[in-house]
């Protein structure tokens, strides 16, 4: 075991595959010599050479489009692109290609590929370095959908989606890059994709949550504990598509109390499908409604991003307001 | 603008350097001309009978399909648009595959899943495109670079049209492709419409292959229409690639004789003088006086080659009207490598749904839990 971040922890994965299989290669903007702007790729064209890891002409669709083609020639393609925010020029590549071509294609052609991007708000980063654009692509067939909130499954995660037979979207939590350091196994391990884990045991609310928002939610949850006495279980989705549907409804069973926790905006965000999914299937045991703490439906703002993202005093608001209901 | 390649004027009289082919090889260019043609006619037919749903022909495009897919080698790729199936075809498609892919029957090997039209060949390195415009660009170089850094001694040939010119797939595959120096070969067949807005509409440049130049690559017009000059212009581009030269972009300038598909009327936006011009440079009566010329081919021999082809193509045709329809699961199956929980759980409700109303075949029954 050694104790890393999430960014040292997505290199460590990054590196890892390359040396175990020649046919990783990490491409996209300034992921070369410079490391990438958050340093993901730091040290991987000096250790595998410019073939293994390099900078592209800045064009989202060029490199997705590109990866696309190297997975279905055989290579394993791992394109970041630099901000979740810019990822929607290479939506078309992502959403009408890659994710369609096993399907289209009767399992002829595939496109075994991980594209990760770093997303999400609290580096003040304004409209253009903040969003969470997860919704768009977990309503894609096709597609995998994955994002950590540890060092541990940063790392077991990653490795997993560059193995999977699939497509895969890598978020990143940016916010979480640098701010937590976790215990990591050395070494090759991996973390299954659609498994849930959970985070604090409890009885009383079940909370899920991802990525940025499980710090935020475990505070609340500490909160929730020494002023109430509420316990509660707290799941980390960790692979939004496909979804361990089975695992979320068996945790809402356990309390019969929901709060879904996100930071991208409420409306058909991902907190409408789980609420969807307990609606369809538990809501006999619902002893309350659900709750969802969200980003709000605008665009990401600036200098109130503080305010925008959930904190742990609205979270455990909505706690207790399921709790007491 | 640079004069466009031709070896064979209107006439078919020669006015370049004609390759140095058996007569053989010359005549299966004309067969395989002749195959698209006849293929396009029996399509057509049974789209107006309702058998089919879409046909997208490439009449008055023969040569630039011909010419462009004969020098490719098995190994090599073709990636495709819409009108590239007689390229396949001409490669080792089997016609039982592409009439079943007509029929987006149970013996599709795309199971049925894309519309008409949308060809795919595992065999001969031919995936299907997706309908959007230009994105298949991108993927054809992505796969030259994998080649590239294979040392494989494969070329991609990444076809398109005239209005994908204006598309991000070509833009940014052609500046990828120049950037990385891959071995692919960009192939526009400019067939003056895209659907119903004329290639001059598409860009205010001297020429689509004038592009080239400035993402630093050769670009050169060819007559489209000309089977000869189309592979010839093919067969240099394909070498440089091959040799290490870098990708470089081919114009076939041609026209398409009938609609954009078989749901399209282009009466509405083009004029019977232009369709008139274009119908005296056909490329099959054009190549067929040169092989007449020759003593390769002689006045009648296109009657009997088109009706040998026309019993064969009917024989698939009937062949294929009798396939099954797609089995139920399919509904499901190939989104993933394995059919995940959630998707097993919604092909169940359906079936139970479906045996209710008996509209379930035996083997359509529910995936385990």
């Amino acid at each position: 075991m050694t104790t890393m971040t999430i960014l040292e922890a997505v290199t460590n994965a990054l590196d890892y595959e390359m040396s175990r299989d020649d046919r990783v290669l990490c491409l996209g903007e300034d992921v070369g010599l410079n490391g990438g702007v958050f340093r993901a790729t730091q040290g991987l064209t000096e250790k595998f050479g410019e073939e293994r890891c390099f900078d592209t002409p800045l064009s989202e669709c060029g490199i997705i489009g590109t990866a696309i083609g190297m997975a279905m020639y055989g290579l394993r393609p791992v394109p970041e692109i630099q901000f979740m925010d810019f990822i929607y020029p290479a939506f078309d590549q992502i959403v009408s290609e890659a994710a369609k071509m096993r399907y289209r294609s009767g399992g002829e052609y595939t496109c075994p590929m991980v594209i990760r991007t770093p997303y999400g708000g609290g580096i003040r980063g304004g409209l253009y370095h903040s969003q969470s654009g997860e919704a768009y692509f977990a309503h894609t067939a096709g597609l995998k959908v994955v994002i950590p909130s540890t060092p541990h499954d940063a790392k077991g995660l990653l490795i997993a989606s560059i193995q999977d037979p699939d497509p895969v979207l890598f978020m990143e939590p940016k916010a979480l890059y640098r701010a937590i350091k976790g215990e990591v196994p050395e070494g090759e391990y991996t973390v299954d994709l659609s498994t849930l884990r959970t985070v604090r045991e409890g009885r009383d609310v079940t909370i899920y949550c991802y990525g940025a928002m499980v710090p935020v939610v475990e505070k609340a949850a500490q909160q929730a504990k020494e002023q109430r006495g509420i316990d509660c279980l707290v799941i980390d989705l960790r692979t939004l598509l496909p979804l361990d549907e089975e695992g979320v409804i068996e945790a809402a069973k356990q309390t019969g109390r929901v709060v879904v926790v996100h930071e991208a905006p409420r409306f058909c965000g991902y907190g409408a499908e789980i609420s969807a999914i307990i609606a369809e299937n538990c809501i006999e045991y619902m002893e309350a409604p659900v709750k969802r703490v969200t980003g709000f439906d605008t665009p990401f703002p600036n200098t109130l991003e503080h305010h925008y993202l959930p904190d742990d005093r609205r979270v455990l608001d909505a706690i207790e307001a399921v709790y007491d209901f | 603008m640079a004069t466009a390649l031709q070896i064979l004027a209107p006439d078919g009289s020669v006015v370049g350097e004609t390759p140095g082919l058996p007569d053989a090889e010359l005549k299966d260019l004309f067969v395989s001309m002749m195959r698209i043609r006849c293929m396009d006619g029996r399509m057509l037919k049974l789209q107006r009978a309702g058998r089919i749903g879409f046909v997208g022909t490439a009449t008055g495009l023969e040569a630039t399909l011909v010419g462009a897919a004969a020098p490719l080698r098995r190994a090599d790729w073709l990636w495709s648009g819409l009108r590239e199936g007689g390229a396949a075809v001409t490669r080792g498609l089997p016609l039982s595959e592409y009439i079943a892919q007509m029929y987006c029957n149970a013996n599709d090997t795309a199971k049925g899943r894309q519309m008409c039209n949308h060809f795919q060949h595992k065999a001969t390195n031919y995936p299907s495109w997706s309908s959007v415009i230009g994105t298949q660009i991108p993927h054809g170089v992505g796969a030259a670079f994998a080649s590239k850094r294979r040392g494989d001694d494969v070329v991609h040939a990444i076809h398109f049209g005239d209005g994908a010119t204006s598309s991000n797939g070509f833009h940014s595959g052609m500046n990828f492709a120049a950037v990385w120096k891959v071995p692919a070969v960009f192939v526009c067949t400019d067939n003056g419409w895209a659907i119903s807005v004329a290639s001059s509409a598409q860009t205010a440049a001297e020429s689509f292959a004038v592009k080239a130049k400035a993402y630093g690559m050769p670009g050169r017009d060819v007559d489209g229409n000309d089977v000869l000059a189309c592979r010839q212009a093919m067969a240099e581009a394909i070498d440089a690639a091959r040799a290490g030269d870098g990708p470089s972009l081919i114009v076939l300038k041609t026209y398409r004789m009938l609609g954009h598909s078989s749901s399209d009327d282009p009466t509405k936006y083009r004029s019977d003088d232009e369709v008139a011009m274009w119908a005296a440079r056909d490329p099959i009566a054009r190549y067929e006086r040169f092989l007449i010329e020759r003593g390769i081919l002689s006045e009648g021999d296109r009657a009997s080659i088109e009706k040998d082809l026309l019993t064969e193509i009917d024989a698939v045709i009937h062949e294929q009207e009798a396939a099954a329809p797609m089995a139920l699961k399919t509904l499901v199956e190939d989104v993933y490598a394995e059919v995940p929980y959630h998707l097993r759980r919604q092909y169940n409700d359906f079936i139970s749904v479906a045996e209710k109303l008996g509209h379930a075949q035996p083997g359509d029954g529910a995936f385990p839990l």
